[in-house]
C-alpha cells in the first residue's frame, strides 16, 4: 500500500465520522415524537398530504398494522414500476423509442428496486425510457430507502417505549424520511454532481463525431435472429464504419443522488458509476463514496440518541467500523499487488507519481485503485451495490471482500435502516449468547430478551444465509444455471454465483458482471430472493419491535452486560463474523480463496 | 385492511408526483441555469460543431495519435450507448491472451520500444468509455506520436502535460491524461 492510498483512506473515514454527530441527531429530531423545529417548518406540507391521502398523523399503530401498511405500499410500488416498463412504449417521455420490457426482467426489476436491491439484469441506456427512470425507479429509490428508515425508527420505538401498544405511524415515518431526510440531502448532492460533470437535462441523446473513425465487429443474424454461421462452423462478422458516438443524456444526476444516499445502488447507465457520466471526477467520487455510508452510519447516534443513551449508538457504530476497517485495507492491499501474470508479460504495475499501478483491468484511470477499493469494500458494506470499478475482474482476495460483506448480512453499515435493524437482531443474538455465558436472562437496553425475541432475531439472521446457499446450489447444479456462464469458468465462475446470489439474498445489487443474468430462469431466482431477504426481515423486526415496546424497562442489576463497552463491541463483531464465516468458509473456499491459491501457484 | 390499500395508493401518487416529477425538475431548471456545459453531457465545440464530450473515451488505433485504455464495449469499441467491462477473471486464459495482443499491438507500433509497458495502457477499463490514462501510459506513447507525426518529442511532451490533471486538490483520485483532448490538440482542432 501506497502513503496515498493510506492518507485518501483516512480522510475518508475522518468525514464519515465527522458527518455521523450532525446529520444522527437532526434525524433523531425530525422522529421526536415532541415538538421539535424541523416538523414546524415542514409541518404545512405534511397536513396537505395527510389530508388529501386520509391519514391521522396522531393515530398510532400496533406492529401488526405497522406491517401491513408497509407491505401493502410496497407491493403497491412494485406493481407500479412493472406496469411502466411494461407499457413504456406507449408512455410520454421516450425519446430513444426503447421497447416494452419483457416481463420476466420488468418483474426481476420492479422487485429489485422496491426491496431496495438495485440488482439490474439490464443496461439502463439501451433498455429503459426517462418515464421509466424517473417516475418508476428514481421514486422507488426514495420509497424503498424511506420505508427501510421508517422500519428501524419503528424498531428503536419498540426499545424506548415502555409498556405501549403501539409503535407510531408508518405513514408519517415514510413521509418524513422523505420530506426531511433523502429528498434535502439528494437535492443538495444533485447539483453538487452537475457542477462535477453528471448530465441533468431532458434531451434526446446526442451525436458527436469520431476523431478516428472506428469499426463496429458484429456477428450476423438471420430472419430468425440466430447467428449465421460458415462452413466450418465460426460465426459469420461483418464489420461496417463507424464515424459517430451517440451520448446518452437524460436527468441522470438527480436520480444517482438518490441511489447514492437511499444505499439503492442502481445505475442510470450500464456500467454504473464507473461511467464518467454518472462519475466524472475523484471529486464526485469523494462525495459518492461518503454517501452510500453517511445516512446508515449516522442513524447509529440517531439509536443512541432515541433510547437515551447515546454510548448505545457509537457502541454499534464501532462495531462495524471494527470489522469494515481491516476488510476495506486487506481489499486495497490485494488491488495494489496486482495479477502475478500480468507482471509475467512484462507489464509494469508498481505504484509510482506517474501511474496507480496494481490490477487495473475494470477500472477507471481517474479513480485507480484506492478509489476502487474504497468503493468496493463501502458499496457492499452498506446494501449499495453501485460499482465505481468491476468487481468480477477483482483479484481472488480483492474480490472475497466485497463478496464476504454481503454474506455478513448486510449489517456492516448496511442499508438505510434495514443495515441497523439488522445489526439490531444480531446485537439480540450476542445478549443472548453473553446471557448463556454467565446463566442470566438476557436484557438489551432494559429489555428482556425472551424466546419470541430470540426466535424472530434468529429468523432475521438466517433467512439470507439460507436464501444464498440454496440459491447458488440451484445455479451450480443446474444447466440453465451453468449455461450463464458465458465469460469465465472454473472456480472463477462458482465465484461469480457466489458473489451473485450473495448480492440479490442480501438486498445488494452489485454484481460479478461476466454472468448473463438475463434469463428467465436467473431474473426469477433472484426475483424470489430478493423479496424474502427484504420484506420477512422488516417484518420479523417489527415484531420484535412490538413484543419490546409492550415491556417493562428492568433497571440494571449487578448481573447486567453493559452494552456500550469495548467487551461489548467485540462480542458483537465477533457474533457477525462467526455467523458469516461458519455459513460461508466452505463456499469461499472453493471460490475465491482456490483461485487466489491457483494465482500465485501458477 | 381497505382503507390501508385507499391510503398507499394516494401516497404512492403524491410521493410519485414530489420525488419522481417535482425533484427532478426542480434539480434540472437550476443545473441548466447554474451548469449548463456539464448539464448537457460536457461536449467541446469549436465554431458552433461538437467535438466530443470531454468525459467520453474515443477509440483511436492510429499510430500518431495516442492510444485509450483498451474497451470491451460492443458493437464497436469506446462505444458510450452500450458501457460495460470485459469482466473477465484475474485468472482467465482469455484476459492474458487480450493483454497479450495488446502488447504486441504496441511493439508493433513501436518497435524501438522496450521500456515496461504501464499497466493501464493494457487492460480493459471498467466502463468502456474511459476518458484518461496514467501519466505513465502517455509518456510510453510520446516517442512514437513524435516520430510518426514529425514532431519534436519536447512539442508533444508539452501537448501531454497541457492535458494532464493532477490529483484533484492534490488529494482526491489519480493523475490522468484525457485522451481526446490531447489527440485533438495534436490536430490542431481545440
Amino acid at each position: 500500500m501506497t502513503a496515498n492510498d493510506i492518507i485518501q483512506l483516512g480522510l475518508y473515514l475522518v468525514v464519515l465520522l465527522l458527518l455521523v454527530k450532525p446529520l444522527g441527531s437532526y434525524m433523531a429530531a425530525v422522529f421526536s415524537d415532541g415538538r421539535n423545529r424541523v416538523a414546524r417548518i415542514g409541518a404545512p406540507i405534511e397536513r396537505v398530504l395527510y389530508r388529501i391521502c386520509g391519514i391521522a398523523p396522531d393515530e398510532e399503530m400496533s406492529w401488526t398494522r405497522y406491517a401491513w401498511a408497509m407491505l401493502i405500499f410496497n407491493i403497491l410500488g412494485l406493481l407500479a414500476v412493472y406496469a411502466l416498463m411494461r407499457l413504456q412504449a406507449w408512455l410520454p417521455l421516450n425519446p430513444q423509442k426503447m421497447d416494452n420490457v419483457p416481463p420476466d426482467l420488468a418483474m426481476n426489476t420492479a422487485i429489485s428496486f422496491t426491496t431496495n436491491t438495485n440488482w439490474q439484469a439490464y443496461s439502463g441506456e439501451s433498455t429503459l425510457s426517462y418515464l421509466t427512470q424517473m417516475l418508476g425507479l428514481g421514486v422507488q429509490n426514495f420509497l424503498s430507502a424511506a420505508t427501510g428508515i421508517a422500519v428501524l425508527i419503528a424498531v428503536i420505538r419498540g426499545f424506548a417505549r415502555r409498556s405501549s401498544e403501539t409503535i407510531g405511524n408508518f405513514w408519517v415515518d415514510l413521509t418524513r424520511s422523505t420530506l426531511y431526510i433523502l429528498l434535502p440531502l439528494s437535492f443538495v448532492l444533485a447539483l453538487a454532481l452537475v457542477w462535477q460533470g453528471v448530465p441533468q437535462n431532458f434531451s434526446a441523446y446526442k451525436s458527436v463525431p469520431l476523431v478516428e473513425q472506428t469499426t463496429t465487429t458484429g456477428t450476423v443474424k438471420d430472419a430468425n435472429s440466430n447467428t449465421v454461421k460458415d462452413a466450418a462452423g465460426k460465426d459469420v462478422t461483418k464489420t461496417a464504419p463507424v464515424t459517430e458516438q451517440l451520448l446518452p443524456l437524460g436527468p441522470a444526476a438527480s436520480q444517482i443522488a438518490i441511489k447514492q444516499l437511499g444505499t439503492n445502488g442502481g445505475g442510470y447507465y450500464g456500467a454504473n458509476s464507473a461511467y464518467p457520466y454518472e462519475n466524472p471526477t475523484p471529486l464526485s467520487d469523494f462525495l459518492e463514496a461518503i454517501s452510500i455510508l453517511l445516512i446508515s452510519a449516522a442513524l447509529c447516534y440517531t439509536f443512541g440518541k432515541m433510547v437515551g443513551d447515546k454510548r448505545q449508538g457509537w457502541a454499534l457504530l464501532a462495531a462495524m467500523l471494527l470489522i469494515f476497517v481491516p476488510l476495506l485495507l486487506l481489499c486495497t492491499w490485494a488491488e495494489q499487488a496486482g495479477n502475478p501474470a500480468l507482471s509475467r508479460l512484462g507489464i509494469d504495475q508498481s505504484a509510482s507519481v506517474l501511474q496507480a499501478g496494481g490490477n487495473m483491468e475494470g477500472k477507471e484511470a481517474r479513480f485507480g485503485i484506492v478509489d476502487s477499493a474504497r468503493w468496493a469494500a463501502a458499496t457492499t458494506a452498506a446494501s449499495n451495490g453501485s460499482v465505481d470499478a468491476m468487481h468480477d475482474s477483482f483479484t481472488p482476495l480483492g474480490g472475497l471482500v466485497p463478496m464476504w460483506l454481503m454474506q455478513l448480512g448486510e449489517v456492516i453499515f448496511g442499508g438505510v435502516g434495514s443495515g441497523l435493524y439488522g445489526m439490531l437482531a444480531f446485537a439480540v443474538v450476542a445478549v443472548f449468547i453473553a446471557g448463556l455465558m454467565v446463566g442470566r436472562t438476557p436484557e438489551y437496553l432494559g429489555k428482556k430478551i425472551e424466546a419470541y425475541e430470540m426466535k424472530m432475531a434468529s429468523l432475521v439472521v438466517l433467512i439470507p444465509c439460507a436464501l444464498v446457499v440454496i440459491g447458488t446450489a440451484i445455479v451450480v447444479s443446474a444447466p440453465q444455471g451453468l449455461a450463464l456462464l458465458t465469460t469465465n469458468g472454473g472456480v472463477h465462475g462458482f465465484s461469480e454465483v457466489l458473489y451473485n446470489l450473495s448480492s440479490v439474498s442480501n438486498n445488494n445489487g452489485s454484481a460479478f458482471g461476466g454472468m448473463n443474468a438475463d434469463t428467465p430462469f436467473f431474473n426469477t431466482l433472484a426475483g424470489i430472493c430478493m423479496f424474502f431477504a427484504r420484506f420477512p426481515l422488516a417484518v420479523g423486526m417489527l415484531a420484535i419491535a412490538g413484543s419490546l415496546a409492550a415491556k417493562k424497562h428492568v433497571p440494571p442489576s449487578a448481573g447486567t452486560l453493559p452494552t456500550h463497552t469495548p467487551l461489548f463491541v467485540v462480542l458483537l463483531a465477533i457474533t457477525v463474523v462467526i455467523v458469516g464465516a461458519l455459513t460461508f468458509l466452505p463456499a469461499l473456499a472453493l471460490g475465491p480463496i482456490a483461485e487466489h491459491l491457483a494465482m500465485l501457484g501458477r | 385492511m381497505l382503507k390501508l390499500i385507499r391510503q398507499s395508493i394516494v401516497m404512492l401518487v403524491l410521493m410519485t408526483l414530489v420525488t419522481g416529477a417535482v425533484y427532478p425538475l426542480v434539480v434540472t431548471g437550476i443545473a441548466q441555469l447554474a451548469f449548463a456545459h456539464t448539464a448537457n453531457g460536457s461536449v467541446m465545440e469549436k465554431d458552433g460543431k461538437p467535438l466530443g464530450s470531454e468525459l467520453i473515451g474515443q477509440s483511436f488505433t492510429d499510430p500518431k495519435y495516442f492510444w485509450p485504455r483498451p474497451s470491451a464495449t460492443s458493437p464497436f469499441l469506446d462505444n458510450p450507448s452500450s458501457s460495460g467491462a470485459s469482466n473477465l477473471g484475474p485468472t482467465n486464459p482469455a484476459l492474458i491472451d487480450a493483454i497479450r495482443q495488446r502488447i504486441e499491438a504496441l511493439h508493433a507500433a513501436d518497435p524501438g520500444n522496450t521500456a515496461p509497458v504501464p499497466v493501464d495502457l493494457v487492460t480493459a477499463s471498467a466502463s468502456g468509455v474511459d476518458p484518461d490514462i496514467s501519466p505513465a501510459a502517455a509518456r510510453y506513447q510520446i516517442a512514437r506520436v513524435a516520430r510518426v507525426r514529425g514532431m519534436s518529442v519536447d512539442d508533444v511532451t508539452r501537448l501531454v502535460d497541457r492535458a494532464t490533471a493532477g490529483r484533484q486538490f492534490g488529494i482526491l483520485g489519480e493523475p490522468r491524461v484525457n485522451v481526446l483532448k490531447l489527440n485533438l490538440m495534436l490536430d490542431r482542432k481545440w
